[in-house]
């Protein structure tokens, strides 16, 4: 039965992460914002705290995308330094044995803070993930691996708090092409791994995003997720690769949750803002009746709604144990470009208040932007969804 | 708790509503829109399907379905696809139906719900639409002022599909600067039924322009009795409708562009294997699936009887952009052959432009 009523452990879980972020996340934002790589100790040390009572359980659900729209819409780098596997857990999840699973993360929840990442980008390849450059040469009962990673999210924290992990991925064969492509997992603070350096970015600054170097970089032989065999015969054979774009298909989502927490919180502001001077949006007012700003505020609340609905099916999908690799790139790139448009409308609407780091609107309009990048920019997502509705692959359609 | 899966009654629905838009609209729609006219025979056909009887309770005569905006909405999207005019015109009676059925009084539903249980296609219509500039249907321009045991109107209306066939209309009119709803019988005194209208699209869809000249009719053909309609859950659920069309005629001519494109080749390669194409089609896609599930959101609101119009007038504010920019890009998609007739692209463009002048004209 078609149905959009939220359970009451659902509700709850939204009252309960909005009641958190807005005690913990807003009233540090602008700070962390302006004081880049700091860390806020407080917020990670709380939120650790907290791990086990649920209030920021993430997994891959419709119920977690609603916590981490509400999380983000409190503050989108804070969310981002929030302990627990992130990406790193979401690519086990996505492609490792449920030995792994139990090996990696099941006691992740234990001690001191953990973060875990994901290292995919290099220097010379972005969204192309297939040109991957990074090696892995099996030698023995361990795997060495070489190479740069870049733009590491919760690189830093991954790579040097004590029980975190990075999944990196590289090849182990480049003559086999995507075929040759795998993930492996490397515990922190494993020998030959650094921490190289931190971006300085538009947005989201709170968020450690990093450079990590493996220098000859040994992991034992089972750290490697999926099949090591590399089917060179069989084009078809490209689990590995396969792998890597089965955890986009549940992290994609999971960015799109994001962006309307961010989107929402520019909107909300909007809103309040425009109370404040008794201004009210009429709904169901012919179209030519509407002031240009009630259009505009229509606009970015129905962009958002749709955004939204297109974030929740993925994630019910999901759920449903149904492919969801078209509805997650409908989602990603939607909500990508909607909060874009709705978070940069917001600060422009609001003339001065908009534009003044008084206020936190233009600080949401900057964290906006990175939902359109990360995980696959607007245009990669346009690509798989193009290619998926015209039933054409990589080599149809370049 | 949250879902997009359809119950499996819906699911029958709907596709019995598939098979008939394939089967049998698109063999016919271009001749309708050439003709200004559809077949009786079609409309026959579909009637005995009883999508607008169904939801009439037994003691009215009909089978006793729940009514669902949600089923509404999903038999809308199905037949739309097929074609517009010929849905319009399916759906007709039930702008007269439904809200005898939600908000009529006792009286009225004994009186009108059982025609609608007939074999026989029962033309019954609504006028809302006024043929002037600024239009609100809010802000009436027709009349209705109490006048003894009865009422009078006055005023003019447009767009008010199968006005001429029609038994009864359902006509909303400003009684006190409130819309409320009244029921014309035909030949009443007073009703004028124009001209059949030249519109640019949905041209198989008889429409027409009636005036109302100190038409009295009596206190009992208010809409709801005393207690009256309410106008504003009307004018959500048939936001919702139109929102629901626009959503399977932008499907049709998603499909037809999309499929277009993988077979024109030029270059060397069809033109789907550009980006310039092919992002057209995504955008397509992605936002044609943003409006269908907009449109559930609001039809299930409407289904909980809850206040839905800031859901409703989002999605067809969205439905109405949506439905130009799919339309004008699978003409585009097609080049110089969307521009002609003998492809339906060009014909899904016009009465895609209508979606934003068709309040009231669909309901669910």
């Amino acid at each position: 039965m078609i149905d959009f009523e939220l359970t009451p452990e659902q509700k709850e879980a939204i009252r309960i992460a909005h009641e958190f972020v807005e005690e913990l996340f807003r009233p540090i934002s602008r700070y962390y914002d302006e004081h880049e790589h700091e860390s806020p100790q407080e917020l990670i040390d709380r939120a650790w705290a907290e791990r086990n009572k649920n209030t920021l359980a993430l997994g891959l659900d419709v119920t977690a995308s609603l916590r981490i729209e509400e999380l983000c819409w409190g503050d989108a780098g804070l969310f981002l330094c929030v302990p627990g596997p992130g990406l790193g857990g979401a690519a086990i999840f996505a492609s490792g044995t449920k030995e792994q699973m139990q090996r990696f993360l099941g006691s992740f929840n234990e001690g001191e803070p953990k973060w875990g990442a994901m290292a995919m980008t290099e220097p010379g390849c972005g969204s192309d993930t297939s040109a991957i450059s990074a090696t892995a040469v099996h030698d023995g009962a361990e795997w060495v691996l070489n190479g740069e990673k870049i733009f590491v999210t919760w690189g830093k924290r991954a790579a040097e708090n004590p029980g975190g992990l990075v999944v990196v991925w590289a090849t182990v064969d480049k003559s086999a092409g995507r075929a040759g492509m795998k993930s492996f997992v490397v515990p922190a603070g494993t020998p030959g791994m650094r921490m190289e350096k931190l971006e300085k970015k538009l947005g989201i600054r709170a968020s450690d995003t990093a450079t990590l170097i493996f220098d000859n970089c040994r992991i034992p032989f089972e750290n490697i997720l999926g099949n090591p065999e590399v089917k060179k015969v069989d084009k078809s054979q490209t689990k590995g690769f396969k792998g890597a774009m089965a955890t986009f298909d549940a992290t994609r989502p999971i960015v799109a949750a994001m962006a309307i927490g961010v989107g929402r919180a520019a909107l909300d502001f909007v809103k309040e803002t425009l109370e404040k001077e008794g201004i009210t949006i009429r709904y169901g007012v012919p179209k030519q009746k509407l002031t240009a700003l009630e259009r505009d505020v229509i606009e970015m609340e129905a962009n958002y709604k749709a955004a939204k609905l297109l974030t929740l099916r993925s994630l019910w999908m999901m759920g449903q144990l149904q492919p969801n690799n078209l509805e997650a790139s409908m989602a990603k790139a939607k909500a990508g470009l909607a909060v874009t448009k709705i978070t940069q409308k917001a600060v422009e609407i609001m003339g001065p208040l908009g534009y003044s780091r008084k206020y936190l609107l233009e600080k949401w309009m900057r964290d906006a932007k990175i939902n359109d990048i990360f995980e696959g920019t607007g245009q990669i997502n346009m690509l798989i969804v193009a290619r998926r509705v015209l039933d054409y692959s990589r080599d149809q359609l370049k | 708790m949250i879902s997009f899966s359809p119950t499996e009654e819906q699911q029958m629905i709907v596709s019995m509503a598939k098979q008939f838009a394939n089967d049998e609209m698109r063999k016919i729609y271009r001749q309708c829109d050439e003709n200004g006219e559809i077949p009786d025979s079609v409309i026959d056909t579909v009637w005995k399907m009883g999508l607008t009887s169904s939801s009439i309770p037994e003691e009215y005569g009909g089978p006793g379905g729940e009514h669902s905006a949600i089923t509404g909405s999903l038999i809308a999207e199905e037949l739309a696809w097929g074609d517009l005019s010929i849905t319009m015109h399916i759906l007709c009676p039930a702008l007269f139906a439904y809200p005898v059925l939600e908000m009529g009084a006792e009286t009225q539903k004994k009186k009108y719900l059982p025609l609608f249980c007939d074999e026989k296609y029962k033309a019954a219509t609504a006028a809302l639409i006024e043929p002037r500039f600024g239009f609100d249907p809010y802000s009436l321009s027709t009349t209705a002022r109490p006048d003894g045991d009865g009422y009078v109107l006055n005023g003019e209306k447009c767009y008010v599909p199968l006005a001429a066939e029609a038994d009864l209309l359902l006509v909303y009119a400003a009684e006190n600067g409130s819309s409320q709803g009244f029921i014309i019988e035909k030949g009443t005194k007073g009703l004028e039924i124009g001209e059949q209208e030249k519109n640019m699209g949905i041209r198989a869809l008889a429409t027409y322009e009636i005036s109302l000249k100190n038409c009295r009719i009596p206190k009992e053909n208010r809409l709801g009795g005393e207690k009256g309609c309410d106008f504003n859950r009307i004018m959500n659920c048939s936001r919702v409708a139109l929102s629901a069309m626009a959503t399977g005629l932008a499907k049709a001519a998603f499909e037809y562009s999309r499929d277009y494109a993988k077979e024109r080749v030029a270059f060397g390669e069809p033109i789907a294997s550009r980006q310039a194409i092919a992002f057209m089609l995504a955008e397509m896609a992605i936002e044609i699936d943003a409006t269908r599930l907009m449109t559930w959101e609001a039809a299930w609101k409407l289904d909980r009887k809850g206040e839905a119009t800031k859901e409703a007038s989002l999605v067809k504010a969205y439905a109405d952009d949506m439905v130009m920019m799919v339309t004008d890009r699978a003409v585009q998609i097609l080049g110089g052959h969307g521009y002609v007739r003998e492809h339906p692209v060009e014909l899904w463009l016009r009465n895609g432009r209508g979606f934003v002048t068709f309040d009231g004209m669909a309901i669910v």
